[in-house]
Order: structure tokens, then sequence, then C-alpha cells
């Protein structure tokens, strides 16, 4: 990791720590916007962090993004700050000037879009930026908010260019849940791993039971495919954007979903009764895995994708199309 | 743990076209039974043409019949022999772990004699570290070399290992002290190059359920071995046997033992489609370039001296999973009355090799163990 990418995750985990923890969830979860964190969000440029430099963001990288995204799904996403980042990244590339406040994302039903300042409708290669309009409240079993907005008065209209192409905001969205999940799982061990640890049974914790201790490890392993695989998907986007990533944020997306299941199962079996009470901090990080699953395509929808292009390719060239993909150095 | 993922090696391109226009025409007749075989295939003949070629040892010094090429361009070449089906077996060892222990520990003596002969594809090497009361507590082997004068006397039993009875050498983990009093039982051990055609040797093939002769029970009776075929330090041996465990684990043949059926299956379900194939199917290629970037990831670590032991026991255990699961999934995709001839015969190979996948190099419960105790469990 860069150091800057150090610097900048270690920044941000503090933001997300010192603005509220768990109780912050139950807040949002709530209906309340968390106003406090976002303004500490804004103020370290988060909102334009994906608008380049030149168009007065900050310029950072899709995989220092991604790092930032794991840092948010480790504290549970209480704000839309990737959706705005993502949003504001469309905009600038389709020519629009990027508005303050939070951004509501039309890529499916539009999160905490009751509280977003404005509403990017992407439509193919398009993207129009428009006033909020008519918002119907809807929430995922997150419990976070997932609301029906309707357009208002158009404010602009661009186009994107080919190298984040017609499905960007799904690509986007697909890659910034695989990114939160992989941070919320990573959450989700080591609270399971502090619990396997402190709970005792037959009079020793029962972290030390192998059969503990091999599901525990077994999710680790998944844990890390998430991380490798958003990791990958985030140097696609750098190496040659969002349009010819599909093939890595797909893989993402896929394992994430399926390491969401098997993490989320894994925890819940490991805390028992306790880790499925209201007052435990555990389902407010598994309720929105189940929901991330679903959202920037499930893994079926990319999963589908990526077989029927490797069906089409024939056995033959599928190694070979794998390792056309490697990120070169240089020469 | 931590994953980084490296960028490909300068001219990587380049040396995958060499390698699957050399594959090609090397592998025109392999069988689909050899494909399933994969790193369990042993033709010496092919490893000569593999050596000829500059593909073993490719990380070594010159004066040792080395290439002085990066570890990531090693990991093409391991990538595409595996991505054919290529019968590597009679090199995999000694280029995997054997030679890189000789270059690190031995002698000079012994890096000239025995290093050029494993990077010409001549020299084969099997493992000697199970024996029938050490399987996962290795720590518990007897196998024993005393001193005497001019050198060691071996006594004992190695079991279920590999390619002994085809093999030229055999790295063996013995005990040379007994543990001492309530000390650790991984003191007192040490490795000894043993030559396999010495007297006292006795090598008996033990039979798989696929019916095949690929390990062995080797039997060492009054040995007589030189000073110098102790490799390393005396003593120090269970350190120097697990220290290339990283290198042993996190290689692509701990993911691509299967491969060649993905790819046959695919074929096969162009040919007669299943609905609903294409989402199995892309979760595997999901899962299986995942595999290879966590793979790669550790394959950057050691490549800058890194130990990412942790990390490699994690890529062995998801990559055994995978490449278990992989020809069930294709079996179940597939009806047998639609599956070609090469498929089938391939997927039967495999239902009968893949059970070992999770054992060998350390099973999968020693290295769950392994990444719990890393976890802060245990």
């Amino acid at each position: 990791m860069s150091e800057l990418r150090s610097i900048l995750v270690e920044q941000v985990d503090r933001l997300m720590a010192d603005g509220g923890g768990v109780a912050l969830l139950r807040t949002v979860e709530a209906g309340e916007w968390p106003a406090g964190l976002w303004a500490g969000l804004e103020e370290q440029g988060l909102n334009l962090a994906l608008v380049p430099e030149e168009a007065g963001g900050v310029g950072l990288s899709w995989g220092d993004a991604a790092a930032l995204w794991q840092v948010l799904g480790r504290h549970g996403a209480p704000a839309p700050i990737a959706e705005t980042m993502l949003g504001a990244a469309l905009l600038s590339a389709a020519g629009i000037e990027v508005p303050e406040g939070p951004i509501g994302l039309a890529q499916g039903p539009v999160p905490f879009g009751r509280h977003a300042a404005r509403l990017v409708v992407p439509k193919g290669a398009a993207v129009t930026l428009h006033a909020t309009g008519q918002v119907t409240p809807g929430e995922n079993i997150g419990r976070e908010p997932r609301d029906a907005v309707t357009p208002g008065d158009r404010i602009a209209r661009g186009e994107l260019p080919n190298a984040l192409g017609p499905r960007a905001a799904l690509l986007g969205l697909a890659l910034i849940r695989a990114a939160l999940i992989a941070g919320a799982l990573e959450r989700i061990l080591a609270l399971a791993v502090d619990w396997a640890n402190t709970r005792k049974q037959f009079g020793r914790a029962i972290g030390k039971f192998q059969a503990v201790q091999q599901q525990l490890a077994a999710m680790a392993g998944e844990v890390a495919a998430v991380q490798v695989a958003v990791q990958a998907a985030a140097r696609a986007v750098d190496a040659r954007g969002l349009a010819e990533a599909g093939f890595e944020i797909g893989c993402a997306k896929v394992v994430a979903g399926e390491a969401a299941t098997m993490g989320a199962a894994t925890v819940h079996q490991v805390f028992a009764a306790i880790g499925i009470t209201e007052d435990h901090e555990l389902h407010h990080f598994t309720r929105r895995l189940w929901a991330w699953r679903e959202e920037g395509g499930t893994e079926r929808f990319w999963a589908t994708e990526i077989g029927r292009d490797a069906m089409a390719r024939g056995g033959a060239n599928l190694w070979p199309d794998i390792t056309a993909r490697d990120a070169q150095g240089a020469d | 743990m931590r994953f980084d993922l490296p960028d490909a090696p300068p001219r990587a391109a380049e040396l995958r076209r060499e390698l699957r226009d050399f594959l090609a025409e090397a592998g025109r007749d392999w069988t689909p039974e050899t494909r399933a075989r994969s790193w369990m295939g042993f033709d010496r003949d092919f490893s000569r043409a593999v050596g000829r070629r500059g593909w073993i040892g490719m990380t070594w010094p010159a004066a040792y019949g080395g290439h002085e090429r990066s570890g990531l361009e090693r990991i093409v070449v391991l990538e595409e022999m595996l991505a054919a089906g290529a019968p590597v077996g009679a090199h995999w060892i000694g280029d995997r772990q054997s030679g890189p222990l000789i270059l690190r520990l031995g002698t000079e003596e012994q890096r000239r004699r025995i290093l050029p002969g494993i990077a010409a594809g001549e020299l084969a090497f099997c493992i000697g570290l199970s024996e029938p009361e050490a399987g996962s507590d290795l720590a518990n082997l007897r196998t024993k070399a005393e001193r005497v004068p001019g050198g060691w006397k071996l006594n004992g039993r190695k079991i279920w290992t590999t390619f002994a009875h085809k093999s030229d050498y055999m790295i063996a983990l013995v005990r040379t002290s007994p543990v001492p009093e309530g000390g650790a039982r991984h003191a007192g051990l040490s490795q000894f190059l043993v030559d396999l055609r010495l007297s006292g040797i006795s090598i008996r093939p033990i039979r798989d359920l696929a019916g095949e002769e690929s390990f062995n029970e080797v039997t060492f009776d009054d040995v007589v071995l030189r000073e110098d075929d102790l490799l390393g330090q005396e003593g120090a041996g269970w350190a120097q046997a697990t220290s290339e465990l990283a290198f042993e684990r996190s290689g692509p043949d701990r993911y691509l033992s299967s491969y060649p059926a993905l790819a046959a299956g695919i074929d096969a379900l162009n040919a007669a489609p299943t609905p609903g194939a294409e989402v199995t199917i892309g979760r595997m290629v999901a899962r299986l370039n995942t595999l290879r970037g966590m793979s790669l990831s550790v394959g950057g670590m050691l490549e800058r001296g890194e130990s990412p032991a942790v990390e490699a026991a994690l890529v062995k255990d998801a990559g055994n999973v995978f490449e278990q699961a992989l020809p069930e999934q294709i079996r179940n995709l597939i009806d047998p009355a639609d599956s070609p001839q090469e498929l089938t015969r391939m997927l039967a190979g495999l239902a009968q090799l893949a059970p070992t996948f999770s054992l060998r190099g350390g099973t999968r419960e020693i290295l769950r163990g392994i990444i719990a105790r890393d976890l802060g469990l245990r």
C-alpha cells in the first residue's frame, strides 16, 4: 500500500470511528441524517475524491478509493459518501460541474435519496443532473435508506467518455458494494475472533475448540479473497477505465457476494443467540452484508455475464484471456 | 494478513507465447488421464525438454545451471505448464523446493553437484517427511541418523513418499539427537541429501486407489551417508524444512490441479448446452481469477524477500477447495450421455486424484490451524 493510501485510510478510519460507531448506525437506521459525520467527510474533500485535480477535485486513483470504501464498510457505511464520490466522478467525466452536498445516484433505488441535494441519473452514456423531485422512502434489509426519487428540474446533461462507457454507474456501484462487503467482513471476523476468545463454555474459551477455529479460518480465506478481488478490480479500472474493467469488477462482486453469505452465516454460528439480539452490534453489519449482495448486481447477474463471455470464447481461450488482463510492469 | 497484487514481469506475454507454442507441440499426444494428473504426471523426457528450454531452476545463478530470471517469470512458466496439464512431476519438486533449499543451505560442493542436474531436468527429487507415526504430527518422526566415523548411519522408514521409486534423491528430515528432557520435539532434527541408489535403501511402491504406483514406502537399513550429505545445519532441520513452506504452499499448483477440466467442460457445454450453466461457469472463473491474484500476491511478497507463511497457507487452503470442487461442478453440469470421452476420462481421473489435493503439502486441518493461530485463536 502506498504511503498516501495508508494516510488516507488512517484518516478516514479515525473520522468514522469518532463519528459515532454503532450508535450512529442505529440512528441512521432510525431515519436520521448523520450530519456531523457528513460534514467531516466533506471537510476532507472526500466527496470530490474521484474528481480529477484539474476539475477541482482530489484526483485519487480508484485503488485509493476502493481502499477507503473498505474502511467505510468496516464502519457500516453510515453515509452515502461512496455513492457521492461515484456520482461526482460521473458528472465530472461528463463535463458537468459537481454540485455541493450529498449526491443521489439513481442506479436502482437511491441510497439516502431523501437526504440528497441533487440527483444524478445515468442513462447509457448520458448523464443528467437534476434537482430532487418527489421522494418515496424505502429501505433495504440493512435498514439503509433506499428511496424512489423522481427527477426534478434538469440542471445539466453530458456524455460519458468511452473510458467510462454506458455501464459506468452499474460498474462503479458494483465495485463500491464489493469493497464495502470486504470491509464489513473484516469487521465481523474481528468481532467473532474477539468473542471466541472471550466466551467460555465447557470451562474454556470457545475459540480453543478446533471446530470453531476451522470455521473462522475458512472465513478468513473468504475475507482475503474479497480483498484481493476488490484490489484487482480497482487496479483494472485505473489501468483501463471502468468500461474495460467489467470482468474484474464482476469477479469482485461474485466473490464478495459469496463471501458475504458464508461470512455472515459463520459469525452468527460463532456468536449463537446473543448475535441475533437487537442490542448486539453484529446485525448492523450482517444485515448490510445481505443487502449489499443485492445491490450493483447479484452474484448470479455477474456470474452469468462472466460465464457467458467465457463460453463464447471457448475453453482454449479461457486461460490466455485471463493472463492477457494482467497489469503490465515497466519493461 | 496482507495481499498486494504485483505487476506482471517484463516480457511476460512473450514468455507465455513461447511456452504455449512449446506445450502445443509437446502435448499433442497427452491423454486426458495425463492432463488430469497434472503435476502428478512423471515424464523424464518431457522434463529434459523443459530443462533445455531453460524453464527449470529459472531463478538460480548461472553458475549452478540456473537462468537468473525473476520469481514472477518462473510463476509464468508454472502457470502455463499447469493450465496445459503438462506432466511436470519429474522436475516439479526439485524446482519448487529441493533445489531452492540446496541453493540456500547447501555447501558449494552440494550446489555444484546437484543443481545443474535439476535445472537440466535430469535429477528428480522426492520429499522425505511423512512416516508411519508422523503425518500431520511431523515432529513425531522416528527415522534417525547416528554419527559414525566419516559420516552418518541412517535407519528408519519414510512413507507416502511421492515418486521415491522414480527419483534420484530424497531430502529427508530425520532425528540426529534425542528429544531433550522436557524440551521441544522440533529440536534435534536434521536434513540429509540421500542418494536413493545407496545400499540399504529399499523402496516399495504402494498402489493407490487409481491402481497407480506413485507413492512409496522407503526403508533405510544401516544406510551409510557421508559427512557432506548433511544439508544445512545439524539440528536445524525443522526450521529448514518449514522455511520453504511459503514457496511450497502458495504456487499455482495449489489451485490449478484440475484446471484442464474447466476448459474441457466449457467446450463440452458449448457442444451440448445445459440451461443456466453459464452461472456456474462464471462463478468458477471469478474464483479462478481471484485465487490467481492471491497466489501472485504471495509470489510478489516472496520475490521481495518477505516471509508470507500464513498468506501461503491461506492460498493453499482456498485453492484446494476450488480445485477439488471444480471437477464436481463440471460433472453436475453435463449429462454423462452428452459428455465427450475426453472429458469423461479427465473427470474420472480427477475424481480419483482430488482427495489428495487437501492432503499433500499440509492438510486442510493443519492449514486452518495455522490461519486460526494468526487470527489470534488457539
